[in-house]
Parts: structure tokens; sequence; C-alpha cells
């Protein structure tokens, strides 16, 4: 984690946040996009975690055995592909309960990253370019503090490209008719099994880049402990932006934020509770479900299929 | 459906569903490389092959009966639980607590205060998540795992902050527990008394479920929640009392841990064992007998990790790839229910 500037004061603090929420947000943001797609189909996937961290474990090993990242980032979407098709597949077996099948699947990802990603443990891979969008400034923290993997901007495009999608194409509208309500969707003759398929699968793959993020940037290492629960958070994360693409993006900025807090608090010499400033954004999702939550009416925005078999 | 072909299927399902999920490790590890028969015999030796590998298993199953309790009461009460990892933990923490300030006083008042203080803090910590889903509609399944990590950022805190030991450099460690304050052992053994927590708490389940009013009415809540408040249960309360219950198991569990078999609160407390314990109550389809058997197979196959490693150089992940293949067909396997044939049982007429 990169300290924030000397001698820049409060500032100092502000600039580090927010190149903390820049860096932290991208895994938050495809988990978050994979989600809202495979949820906006009516289906939830609780085993993100487990995609995660087999993305994570794929494009260190691709980058590592072939020197190039963006290789890396393909295979870690192709992995994610296949998880997501296979949680697809499974929760769509009549009587097999969605949670637990990613309960299991966390499980099975974890396990199976973890056992390929055993040799992977010393070396560092080759890292994805980084885009500096602090050349205008002259102080060196400044500009260490804005230099940006470009997953970022891919994350943000995914993003308003998902809210075009649902909001204006076809696709989007079987999608969102197939998650709200799949009886009216199989009597226009929508296939439901085959748009959830596709849907799932497709969110898998988005999670995995996200995944993909962590070992292919600063410090660019490979460790059991890498994901720490995001793919979880960013579960809760899509019900906090209401299944809305757009407001995924405004979330996973202020989760990466919230992540940033804690070493920030640490660099100014806060380091009491550092612990539990580092647990700040799993207490933030938790507060902020609490506080949207209901259990008299479904949240605004809920396809109307999830949850129900 | 005549009642012979259900035992049958309660038996046959889950047997092939692990048949299949053995299977496809099998062919996993013949990918990998390694003779897959050769791996089954490793697992079976260092689980189930001598009184030294039993003891080995019953040392890793009796955390796992608490565990398994902690998903399967509040599942029967209609609400899925997780969060075992974070009861474990805090349940550790609390029996630490609790232990290092009765120090003073004989073992039994100490052990007892252990784990009293382990229950109530476990209890708490799950019925809070459930009582979060039922009265503000907070999914239950997220809330428990954000209080998985919670509960390790809060070890974490007090192991390197109020309870830590200063002796303890790199690993940091509470404050340990004096050798005649800690839970003992069965004579000639290292499996310790915890096990009979496990088992008790098992049995005295299957009473509450099967014996008493209050477990009638949770399987009520859980069979059909609008019967159950047409018949006027409070379903709020049984529920969370459902999951406090299970959340006590959990925390007895973390107690069993450091006053059994480390003495202190360290790291090792966030050893998996919550997660695996949602295997077990899968696997024994949420039943607190079947999780007797259950947790012998799955600590068996637990303490068979360190032996693939030595025996066939795989990873120690191996074991958790095994656990995610058996899970997955165990939940496949729910498909199955009401399909099956079963030579010899009479076909149900087609009434619907």
């Amino acid at each position: 984690m990169q300290l924030p500037p000397e001698g820049l004061g409060g500032w100092g603090i502000l600039v580090a946040l927010a190149g903390g929420a820049m860096r932290g947000s991208i895994p938050y943001m495809f988990v978050s996009l994979g989600e809202c797609l495979t949820e906006k189909s009516g289906k939830i996937n609780l085993g993100m975690e487990g995609v995660l961290l087999m993305g994570a474990m794929t494009a260190f090993g691709v980058s590592d055995l072939t020197g190039s990242p963006w290789l890396g980032v393909l295979a870690a979407a192709l992995a994610g592909l296949l998880l997501g098709a296979m949680h697809a597949w499974m929760t769509q077996q009549p009587a097999v309960n969605d949670v637990a099948a990613g309960i299991a699947m966390i499980l099975f990802g974890s396990g199976l990253a973890f056992f390929f990603g055993k040799k992977f443990v010393a070396p560092m891979a080759p890292q994805l370019p980084l885009i500096e969008l602090g050349r205008w400034s002259h102080v060196p923290a400044v500009e260490s503090a804005l230099r940006i993997s470009p997953l970022f901007f891919v994350g943000i495009a995914t993003g308003f490209l998902l809210h075009w999608v649902f909001t204006r194409t076809r696709w989007g509208l079987n999608i969102r008719a197939v998650g709200d309500d799949p009886q009216a969707a199989r009597a226009l003759a929508i296939n439901v099994n085959g748009v959830r398929f596709i849907a799932i699968t497709l969110g898998g793959a988005l999670a995995a880049v996200g995944g993909a993020h962590l070992t292919l940037y600063f410090p660019g290492i490979w460790s059991e402990g890498i994901s720490g629960g995001q793919g979880l958070m960013a579960v809760a994360l899509v019900i906090f932006a209401r299944w809305s693409p757009r407001r995924c993006l405004a979330a996973a900025l202020l989760f990466g934020g919230a992540q940033a807090l804690g070493p920030s608090l640490q660099s100014l010499g806060v380091n009491g509770y550092y612990h539990l400033f580092n647990a700040s954004p799993y207490l933030l999702t938790l507060a902020v479900m609490v506080a949207t939550c209901s259990s008299k009416r479904s949240l605004a925005g809920m396809p109307g299929a999830l949850g129900k078999k | 459906m005549d009642g012979a072909t259900r035992q049958w299927e309660t038996v046959v399902v889950p047997l092939g569903a692990f048949a299949a999920g053995m299977l496809v490790f099998g062919a996993f590890c013949a990918t990998m490389g390694v003779n897959p028969l050769a791996v089954y015999a490793s697992i079976w030796k260092a689980g189930f092959g001598s009184w030294y590998s039993w003891q080995n298993t019953l040392v890793r199953a009796s955390p796992l009966l608490l565990c398994g309790l902690c998903t399967s009461l509040p599942a029967r009460a209609g609400v899925i639980v997780i969060g075992n990892e974070g009861a474990v933990v805090v349940g550790g923490l609390g029996a630490i607590a609790a232990g290092l300030a009765t120090l003073s006083f004989p073992p039994w008042i100490c052990l007892t205060a252990m784990g009293l203080a382990s229950m109530v803090c476990g209890g708490l910590w799950i019925a809070v998540s459930v009582a979060l889903q039922h009265y503000r509609g907070v999914s239950a399944v997220i809330s428990g795992l954000l209080l998985n990590y919670l509960a390790i950022a809060l070890m974490n805190q007090l192991i390197e902050g109020p309870l830590r030991d200063p002796s303890s450099l790199n690993n940091p460690a509470s404050y340990p527990l004096t050798a005649d304050h800690r839970l003992a052992y069965f004579d000639g053994t290292h499996v310790h008394h915890g096990l009979l927590f496990g088992v008790a708490a098992c049995l005295a389940a299957w009473f509450l479920l099967e014996r008493t009013t209050f477990g009638f009415s949770m399987k009520i809540s859980g069979g059909n929640v609008r019967a159950a408040r047409l018949v006027g249960l409070p379903v709020g309360r049984i529920v969370v009392t459902a999951a406090f219950l299970g959340g006590a198991c959990a925390g007895l569990a973390g107690m069993v841990e450091v006053a059994a078999v480390h003495g202190r609160a360290n790291e090792s407390l966030n050893a998996g064992y919550g997660y695996v314990g949602i295997l077990v109550a899968f696997l024994s389809r949420q039943s607190p007998l079947a999780i007797v058997a259950v947790s012998l197979l799955v600590g068996g196959l637990l303490a068979s990790g360190g032996m693939l490693q030595r025996a066939h150089d795989l990873p120690d992940a191996a074991i958790t790839v095994l656990q995610g293949i058996l899970f997955l067909f165990i939940l496949l396997s729910d498909t199955l229910y009401g399909r099956l044939r079963f030579p010899g049982a009479k076909q149900d007429a087609i009434t619907s």
C-alpha cells in the first residue's frame, strides 16, 4: 500500500484516499457488475468469492508463463466463464438451492485456486501497464497516487455498457423480463433457462476479471488471502446499488475508499485500531443493508423472481 | 410416496452422491498424475486405518459436530445460517476472556465460565444475524458472511491488543490458560473431552426436535411459515431462539479449541471448522443424529490432508477441492428425491 505524500498534510490523506478508492474499487466493480448481470436474470451467485480467487490465480499463472498480462486477463475471464457455467447449470436443476450452491462453489473455486496456485507463491508476474493521470503535478506522491490500472477504465465502461444494454436493447429487455417474471417471459416465447445461463456465465467471466486485477497490479503477488472477502462484499454491494450498474460503479468507489481508510490513518500515526479500521468495509456493508432493507416490502429495483425457485 | 421408498432414498441418495464425488475427485487426481486408488488408500489410512489415525479423526470431528448443529438447527426452523466461522471465533474469544478472568478459581468454575461465555457469545452472534433477517429483511446469508470477517478482525484486534501475551512474538496470541485449567484428555489418547460436548449436543438437539413442543413448533415454522402464523406460533421468537441455540453450539466449539487444543486464543481459531460445518450439516440433511456419523467421515477426510501432501505431493488444498466436489454432488443429489424407483417398493398412484 502506498503511503500518503508527506508535506501535503490533510490534502495528502485526501489524495491517498482518492487514489486508494480508484485502485481498491476495481475488484468490487467487476464482481458487482457480474453479480448485477446475474441477479437481473433472477438468480443469485454467492460463489463470486471462489470466482474472484480463481480469476486471480489464473491471471497470475498465465501472465507468469506467457509474459503477457493481457493474456492473463483473458485466461481469468475464461476461468470465470467456466465456473459461471457450472453454477448456472447446477442452479437450474430442480430442487437445487441457489444459496447452498453458491457456498459449495466458494469451496470448490477457492480449493482449485489454492491447489493450482501452490507453485506460484514466490515470484512476481508481469504487470499490466499503468496509466499516468498525475502528469500535471510535480509532486511525486500525487503522481504515484494517480497511477491507475487500465482495468479501472474498462470497469467504468462496462458499467455504462451494461446500463445501455439493460435499458436500450432487446437482449437487456429479455434478461429483465426473465428476472422479473419467468412465467410471463415464457409466454412471450423467451427461452428462460437459456437467457439465465448466458447471464450467469457472463457474470462469472466479469467477476473473474476483477480477480485478475488483484494479482496483476502492485504489489503483484499471489497469496491465498488476496481476496479477503471482496467477492462476498460485492454481492451485498449489488443490493446497496439496487441492481443498477451505474450505481454499482459509485458503490464500488465508496467501498474502495473505505478500504483505503485503515492504511491511510495508520500512516497518520493512528494505528491503535488497525484491524478494526480494516474491517470498516464489512461494517459499512452491514450498516447499509440494515438501513436499506425491510421485511415488509421488497426493495425498489429488485428483480421480481430473485430468491424464488 | 410410501414410507419404504422414502427411507431408502434418505440413505441411498446421499451415499450415492458421496460415491460420485469421490469418483470425480479420483479422476481429478488422475489428471494430476497421481494414482487415484493410492489416494483413496491414503485417505483411508490417515483417517481410519489405525487407532492413532482414529484419534486424529476424533479430534477433528468434535468441533465439526458442534459447527454442523450451528447450520442444522436454524435450518430446521427455516433459515440458512452460514456464519458458523464467526460464531466459533467469538465463542473462542468469549471463552478465553472468561477463562483468564477466573484463573484464580478452581478449574471446574473456570471451565464452566468459559463454556457459558462461549455459548452466549456464539449464540448472540448468530441470533443477531437471523433477527436482522426476520425483522429487517437483511439476508442472513450475507450478514453471516460479513460477520465472519468482523469476528476475525475483532480477534486480531484482541490478540494483538488487550489480550496479547508479550512473549508471543511473531505469532500473536492471548495469555495462556494454566495447565490445570484446561479441558482434560481421555486417558492414554490425544482425544479431548470436547468430543463429549459434541456428541451430547447432537443428542440434545435430536431430543429437542423430536420429543419437545418447541422442537415441533420449530419444524412447523421451517416447513410452512404461513401455517405456523395461522396457528398462532410466535415465528420470530422461535426462529431467533433456534439460531441462538445453533450459534451457542458453534461458540462451544470455539471454547473447546481454546480450552483443549491450543490452551490460548490465536489465529488457529479461524481454521475453517465453521465452513466445513456447513458441509457437514448439508451432508447429514440437517438431522442431528446423522451429524454424528457425517462428522466422523469428514473429520477423517480433514485428517488425511497432511498425508496426501507427504505421500503424493498433492497441495493441502486438495482436501478443499474434495470438499467442494462433495458439496456440489450432495446439492445436485437433491434433485433426485422423488424421482428414483426402488425394486420392491410400491409405485405412487398419480393423484394430481
